[in-house]
């Protein structure tokens, strides 16, 4: 069979660092061809060399087996190449309609003529199964049809080569399965899909090939029927990787953190958490899982400080911090892994050694006298980068804007553990990630926990609370409808609980 | 209410120039550069108009025309500066705005020094001349108001809102332009060149700043000074805040700093505002400029990427 994409040594070289070396592609003709590698491994460049967003050092690209230069998008979109990015880019008071047709407009004399555009738009996405709302605004509609309207722009545009960025990271279980079967009705249609992932579940169940990076060098490629999850996954890390936690029973000591009937209010002012009480202690780690939108955010922020609670109390180790500022609670050994890391957990627009010291700075030894010590900062940074193993190009002074996502989750996973807090509320930790990252970051807290911490960990993701958590409890609508040890429960019993039809508290 | 018609037209007069700037403003911003510069480039375009009215009035009877023309043509070539420096320099655009506020005002009485020996330009004697619709003018009531001796740029004005609205809200250049404003990443990611659409706006709102600053000079004043536009471009900044970014806010609000203006010199004759200090009203326009800019500015409700340096590998 001919190939369609051809890429061909291609390196790509950025300050500090060569993302691509020598990286050799070929995707065949309608089918669904996987890019798997850890964090930071090159997928993203080479795709977007592919899309013509970045030009390669060196190497060659064949399209239906003709020599092309892609040296800017419209190149790629007149060769039926389209792509998805990892993080979307729709501009958020537009229209769905107003965004898939930007660019390329259909007009009536001098306007443009909405009526047809939206009709077209309307007979792409019943030809595909992708439903949309052509007139709702991006800031309205959720991230699963937002998906769809990168999809769409790219279909509009006529693409044959469609490239996915991650496309399940930002989704539910259920979009993520329609995902999975708008990919298989796309490829029905003829055309050819890259799907960049690190899920080796959604390899497994989706793609033809899967060719595999690390560290910006080509490992190989491999028929995805005949290789296993755990060969995938070696492959990418390099070494053999657990899927899972090894970790002795707890040992749970006192009380550590004390939640007493608390009531928060959520961003429409409803009661997003009722009459809540929880107990962590010292040397266990509680799980809390339940479906997206049951009260987590809620809960984190109002433990964190970053919303204020209604009523009912927080202790840390006896002490009430219910309404004391952040930095107070962060002084009285309170760590945070924030679920939204751009919003919450970096600056990133500051250098990753600054990022380090966000807690810290204001005194020794990161500053002196009101005079940051510099030399102190960046020996800080040095040292985290080191022991946590985050790749960055520059050391402690690249920007994190340029970092990968999962650097810099293992970034704020290290500044926060080093802080070394009694108590640790760690929120959607390895969302993401790839399977040796996720594995680091497990161990990193079941270690945090042996050394007497308290840890709460807020996952949608259920294999990871019943891997990592010690007792499990299960929200639903805003109030705690279970609580049971790790060792006693299932997925199914959770399920259950989560969907509100089983209450259990033991 | 007779006072209020006779205070229309006045308005009307004061609205003009910071109206036609602030849109001007709007597609700066709504390109994804802020234009703090709007100030100078007027003075530079009122020193223009001024310069070439004064020059040609004794030979043509459309000396002010030629004058706004070239006004036009000086805001456009001024504010290619802007441009160049917050485009290809990726200067700080409200640093390389104030920076050309402050030279405008050298340059032109530097310039004035040279072609006229005095730190102003020659006077003028008639400006632009009023007009008046025939037909129209005869409407009671409102003929007179609206119809009858009024300067063909407060009706330009109100053609470029209505141009504008058109241009931004129905074609696909506005489309494209508001796109640079709001995602710039976005807008490069669909083929759209974000840099030539990010010139094109400035260029643009050179052209109706400095338009705006010829209207400015050739109807409320004999002469271009360094005092002619005092401020008024920094208004027409605040109407565009106040007017959402949108043509018809900003022309509302434009109709009411007209308003605030024309109020100082009918307050006299107004019986229950007689008590308060004239230098009141002198004072209000600056003061309500002040308090849009600080009540409005923290809200985000202007184009999300204007003022930002544009990085295409951003994510
Ligand atoms: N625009 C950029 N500037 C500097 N470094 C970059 C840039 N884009 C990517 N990198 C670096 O190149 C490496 C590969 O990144 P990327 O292709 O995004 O990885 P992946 O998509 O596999 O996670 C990372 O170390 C990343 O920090
Ligand atoms: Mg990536």
């Amino acid at each position: 069979m001919a190939y369609v994409i051809e890429m061909l040594d291609i390196t790509k070289t950025f300050p500090g660092i060569k993302a691509n070396d020598k990286v050799t592609l070929q995707v065949e003709q309608g089918s669904i061809h996987a890019l798997l590698g850890e964090n930071g491994a090159g997928k993203s460049t080479l795709m977007s060399i592919l899309f013509g967003l970045y030009s390669p050092d060196s190497g060659s690209i064949k399209v239906r087996g003709k020599d092309v230069r892609i040296t800017n998008p419209n190149i790629a979109n007149a060769l039926g190449i389209g792509m998805v990015h990892q993080h979307f880019k729709l501009v958020h008071n537009f229209t769905v309609t107003e965004n898939i047709i930007l660019g390329l407009e259909p007009k009536s004399g001098l306007v443009i003529d909405r009526k047809k555009a939206a009709a077209r738009v309307r007979e792409i996405s019943e030809l595909y199964g992708l439903k949309v709302d052509p007139e709702a605004k991006i800031e309205d509609i959720s991230v699963g049809m937002q998906q769809r309207v990168e999809i769409l722009k790219m279909l509009y545009r006529d693409a044959e080569i469609l490239i996915f960025d991650e496309p399940t990271a930002v989704l539910t279980p259920q979009e993520i399965h329609e995902l999975m079967g708008i990919m298989r009705r796309l490829v029905k249609e003829g055309k050819t899909i890259l799907l960049i992932t690190h899920k080796l579940k959604e390899i497994k169940e989706a793609a033809d090939y899967c060719t595999v990076l690390r560290r910006g060098r080509l490992i190989g490629t491999v028929p995805v029927a005949e290789t296993t999850e755990q060969q995938m996954a070696e492959m990418m890390v390099g070494r053999e990787v657990s899927f899972h936690v090894e970790k002795a029973p707890a040992n749970p000591g006192p009380t550590l953190l004390t939640i007493e009937h608390i009531n928060v209010r959520n961003a429409k002012g409803l009661l997003g958490v009722k009459d809540l009480s929880l107990e962590v202690r010292a040397g266990e780690i509680l799980g809390i899982c339940g479906i997206d939108g049951n009260g987590q955010t809620e809960l984190i922020r109002a433990i964190t400080g970053l919303a204020t609670v209604e009523s009912g109390k927080i202790l840390n180790k006896g002490k009430d911090i219910t309404s004391l500022p952040i930095k107070e609670r962060t002084g009285l050994g309170l760590g945070h892994i924030p679920e939204d890391r751009h919003k919450h957990g970096l600056i990133l627009d500051f250098r990753l050694d600054e990022n380090f010291v966000v807690h810290s700075f204001d005194h020794a030894p990161f500053s002196h006298a009101g005079i940051l010590d510099f030399k102190a900062i960046r020996s800080n940074a040095d040292r985290l980068i080191a022991e946590f193993d985050v790749r960055c190009g520059q050391g402690g002074a690249t920007p994190v804007r340029s970092m990968s996502g999962g650097n810099q989750q293992k970034a704020i996973v290290a500044r926060e553990i080093d802080q070394s807090p009694d108590v640790l509320i760690v929120a959607q930790p390895t969302r993401g990630l790839d399977v040796g990252a996720i594995e680091y970051i497990h161990r990193r807290l079941v270690a945090e926990r042996d050394k007497g911490k308290g840890i709460l960990l807020i996952s949608l993701e259920l294999d990871e609370i019943l891997d990592v958590s010690d007792r499990i409890a299960v929200i639903y609508g805003g109030e705690i409808v279970g609580m049971v040890n790790a060792a006693e429960t299932n997925e199914n019993e959770l399920g259950l609980m989560m969907a509100g039809s089983v209450r259990k508290v033991s | 209410m007779s006072i209020l018609l006779t205070m229309i037209p006045i308005a009307l007069v004061y609205a003009t120039p910071i109206v036609i700037a602030a849109l001007g403003g709007l597609y700066s911003e709504r390109s994804g550069i802020v234009n703090i510069a709007l100030e100078g480039i007027m003075m530079v375009g009122a020193f223009t108009a001024a310069a070439v009215t004064a020059v040609l009035e004794p030979s043509t009877t459309w000396a002010a025309y030629y004058g706004i023309a070239a006004g036009i043509v000086a805001g456009m070539i001024f504010s290619l500066l802007h441009a160049f420096a917050s485009v290809n320099l990726k200067a700080d655009q409200v640093v390389s705005g104030t920076a050309l506020n402050i030279l405008a005002g050298g340059l032109t009485v530097y310039l004035c020094q040279i072609f006229f020996d005095q730190q102003r330009t020659n006077a003028f004697t008639t400006g632009l001349a009023k007009v008046s619709v025939p037909g129209l003018k005869g409407i009671p009531f409102l003929g007179p108001v609206l119809f009858m001796d009024v300067y063909s740029t407060t009706y330009a004005a109100i053609l470029l809102v209505l141009l504008t609205w058109f241009v931004v809200y129905k074609t696909p250049f506005g489309l494209r332009m508001r796109s640079c404003g709001e995602h710039p990443q976005a807008a490069a990611s669909m083929g759209i060149n974000v840099l030539a659409m990010r010139y094109t706006g400035v260029i643009i709102s050179g052209a109706l700043a400095g338009l705006a600053g010829g209207a400015m000079v050739l109807t409320q004043d004999i002469q271009y000074t360094l005092g002619s536009i005092h401020g008024t471009g920094f208004i027409a900044l605040a109407c565009l805040i106040f007017g959402k970014w949108n043509p018809f806010g900003v022309l509302g609000a434009g109709l009411f700093f007209g308003f605030s203006q024309a109020l100082s010199i009918y307050a006299k004759d107004i019986a229950f505002l007689q008590k308060v200090p004239l230098d009141f009203f002198y004072m209000l326009p600056y003061v309500l400029t002040v308090i849009a800019l600080v009540v409005f500015s923290g809200k985000s409700v202007g184009p999300k990427a204007a003022g930002e340096l544009y990085d295409a590998g951003k994510r």
